[in-house]
């Protein structure tokens, strides 16, 4: 049992690594294909051939650890940072780019800037940008499940911003008082934008303000596969069995911009930032990998090398998909038509009929 | 059918869907042990439980943001904002999340939602206990509003709205929860969102209102018709979707209109009527578009009579217009 506020650093309380080690280089080769996409996505948005993109860069062995230790049947509410996540989830490449362009095969039809997207089928919903809000909807999911006795958690991720959020505090407080089978997953990258975590909040930790609600809230190394995934299994194995919430604060480093809309040097010195990525997550797992004899520099140039090709093979593949229906812009307003949308619809109709365009 | 009044309407028909579907739940602020503060959910408590009326922290978003997730997993949630003056903290999960579920997702996540909140003035409520602020929420695409006026269209509408696959505000005029009865059916009768109904026919000028100001307008129908004027008052009872056919149909008949609601009048629901009828009934208008409202002032407490429209006021506008030409 996880007492409030205890930090758990050890991968396990045994000693052991605590990520299964038949997954590992499967973990590892997602975090490196994730990292290959970042480094993409950052560079494609300089090119002008994405409009936006916030890179997770950092977060790899958080998001990877969380993801893989969740049942398919779980459901995620992400931030919108959460690539890996995603991926993790067995959501491919192919529909992540989709989603960044906006073309016709996105599967929320270019309803959201980039990194908003949302995969029914994977149990992951789709993203919003208003900071917490996710928090009280998981909550209302778990309510949900707890009352048809469905053996299931969700998670809600967030950042260190959004403990300051109102939806942090009334989500954490439902959970607490319904112990229903929720996960509160911040990910304290230590930066909400230009705001650093020590002027976020006084308090110590953020795990700490779980106390306050009656949940328990546990710290663990954002940067540690292992210590991610054995918080999360704990917390999804207490939660199942009707032990109620838990909050993980898994501390890790946003090493890139906030989005490619922020320039970091305005706030923050590259000295922290090196310092930072001494501490990089691939390069800890790769330590581990190598250490253990399964994993050696030759592999891991070629993994490299395989993950940017896919990255830009499918980033390609993408952008040859069709363009969206214009008309579609009226869908899904409502379950059905207004009145008042189809005469819109008929007035845009129109005017392309009279412009010579297909409408 | 029985004769109730509005709020016992409710509690009847909150009643009824939760008998018919498992799925429909309740949530809000002192809506269980203790029945809800205008007692609309009185008996539920004890007759379906804790697991099915939910007496919440207080907290509006924590509200709103449970419920949209218990819609997002398939159950059908009625949740209650004990006054709509209270609905604030909840407007970022109620704009941003509910309305946009179903669109920002390209379908995949409808999230249906009932939202019941009592509205309006005319109880001694004052600033925090008598606003009406509909205007907000018709002004967000992807939610419905509707306000019913009658103890039967209560009924009617909550049945649609609990069966819509769309979130829903439904707003209750508190002002005339106990004040009027009527005839409720005892079936599952819906009364469909987007049909205005026209509660009195007349030729000289049509009267708009909905919800608490139905009656006052009725009255002041009353007023005119002894002044050898005919006034038509048709009740909007759905704000979104709006019947406009209705609406510009009726002012091409009477050729004036006369828009009333209790909010204030500067980006009230009354303009976009009024815009509505310059667009599509223009050349049957005789007179222009006359509003009578609430005051571009704060809901004031002492001086509520003053601020709130009624019968004098509404069958002044509608002689002004019959005199204009």
């Amino acid at each position: 049992m996880v007492e409030p506020g205890t930090r758990s650093t050890a991968p396990t309380a045994s000693g052991k690594p605590a990520y299964p080690e038949t997954g590992l280089l499967d973990a590892y080769q997602l975090m490196v294909l994730a990292r290959a996409a970042d480094e993409r996505c950052l560079m494609l948005q300089r090119q002008g051939r994405i409009g936006f993109y916030a890179p997770l860069m950092g977060q790899e062995a958080a998001q990877v650890g969380a993801s893989r230790a969740l049942a398919p049947e779980d459901w995620i509410f992400p931030a919108y940072r959460e690539l890996a996540v995603a991926l993790a989830r067995g959501v491919p490449l192919k529909a992540i780019f989709d989603q960044l362009l906006g073309n016709a095969d996105d599967e929320i039809k270019g309803r959201q800037m980039p990194n908003h997207f949302g995969f029914r089928d994977r149990n992951f919903v789709v993203a919003s940008s208003p900071i917490g809000t996710q928090i009280t909807q998981a909550v209302g999911v778990a309510m949900a499940a707890q009352r048809r006795k469905d053996p299931i958690v969700t998670i809600a991720f967030f950042g260190d911003g959004a403990t300051s959020s109102n939806d942090f505090h009334a989500g954490l407080n439902f959970a607490g008082v319904y112990q229903c089978p929720s996960i509160f997953f911040c990910q304290n990258n230590q930066w909400a934008l230009s705001m650093p975590r020590k002027r976020q909040t006084r308090s110590a930790t953020l795990a700490e303000k779980a106390n306050a609600y009656g949940i328990p809230g546990v710290l663990i190394d954002g940067n540690d596969l292992h210590a991610v995934y054995a918080a999360v299994r704990e917390a999804r194995a207490r939660a199942v069995s009707g032990g109620g919430p838990t909050m993980i604060e898994a501390e890790v480093y946003r090493f890139g911009p906030h989005s490619t809309s922020d320039d970091p040097k305005r706030y923050r010195t590259d000295e922290e930032l090196s310092a930072a990525k001494e501490r990089d997550p691939i390069s800890l797992l790769k330590a581990e990998l190598v250490a253990a004899g399964k994993w050696n520099e030759e592999a891991d140039r070629k993994l490299w090398e395989e993950s940017r090709a896919t990255v830009s093979r499918t980033f390609e593949a993408a952008e040859k998909a069709n363009p969206l229906d214009p008309r579609s812009v009226f869908d899904d307003v409502f379950a059905e038509l207004t009145p008042r949308l189809k005469e819109e619809r008929a007035e845009y109709d129109a005017r392309m009929r009279e412009r010579g365009l297909p409408s | 059918m029985t004769e109730l009044n509005l709020v016992q309407a409710i509690n009847r028909t909150l009643r009824d869907a939760m008998h018919d579907d498992p799925n429909v739940l309740l949530l809000g602020e002192d809506i269980g042990v203790n029945g809800g503060v205008f007692r609309a959910t009185e008996g539920l408590f004890k007759e379906f439980g804790a697991d099915r009326v939910i007496d919440t922290p207080l907290s509006e978003t924590g509200i709103i943001g449970a419920a949209i997730g218990m819609a997002l997993y398939g159950l059908k949630p009625i949740a209650e904002i004990q006054f709509l003056d209270f609905i604030y903290p909840a407007f970022d999960q109620i704009v941003s999340e509910l309305a946009k579920f179903r669109y920002r997702s390209g379908g995949q996540y409808p999230a249906h939602v009932v939202i019941r909140s009592p509205y309006g003035g005319g109880i001694k409520g004052g600033l925090y206990h008598s606003q009406s602020t509909e205007a907000y929420f018709c002004h967000t695409a992807g939610i419905k509003v509707v306000v019913p006026s009658t103890p039967a269209d209560a009924r009617g509408l909550l049945f649609s709205a609990i069966a819509d696959e769309d979130p829903v505000l439904f707003l209750e005029p508190k002002r005339i929860y106990r004040s009027l009865t009527g005839e409720v059916p005892e079936g599952t009768e819906k009364v469909p969102f987007g049909r205005a109904r026209v509660v009195r026919e007349g030729s000289d000028v049509t009267m708009f209102a909905y919800g608490a100001m139905v009656p006052p307008t009725e009255e002041a129908a009353e007023r005119l018709a002894r002044d050898g004027v005919s006034a038509e008052v048709m009740d909007l009872r759905s704000l979104v979707p709006l019947d406009e056919a209705a609406v510009v149909a009726s002012v091409e008949k009477t050729g004036r209109a006369v828009i009333v609601h209790e909010a204030a009048r500067f980006c009230g629901f009354g303009a976009e009527l009024a815009a509505v009828l310059a667009e599509k009934a223009l050349y049957s208008l005789k007179a222009p578009v006359v509003r009578v409202t609430g005051f571009d002032t704060p809901f004031p407490y002492a001086l509520e009579n003053v601020y709130l429209p009624n019968a004098d006021r509404i069958a002044h506008a509608a002689r002004s217009a019959v005199r204009a030409s």
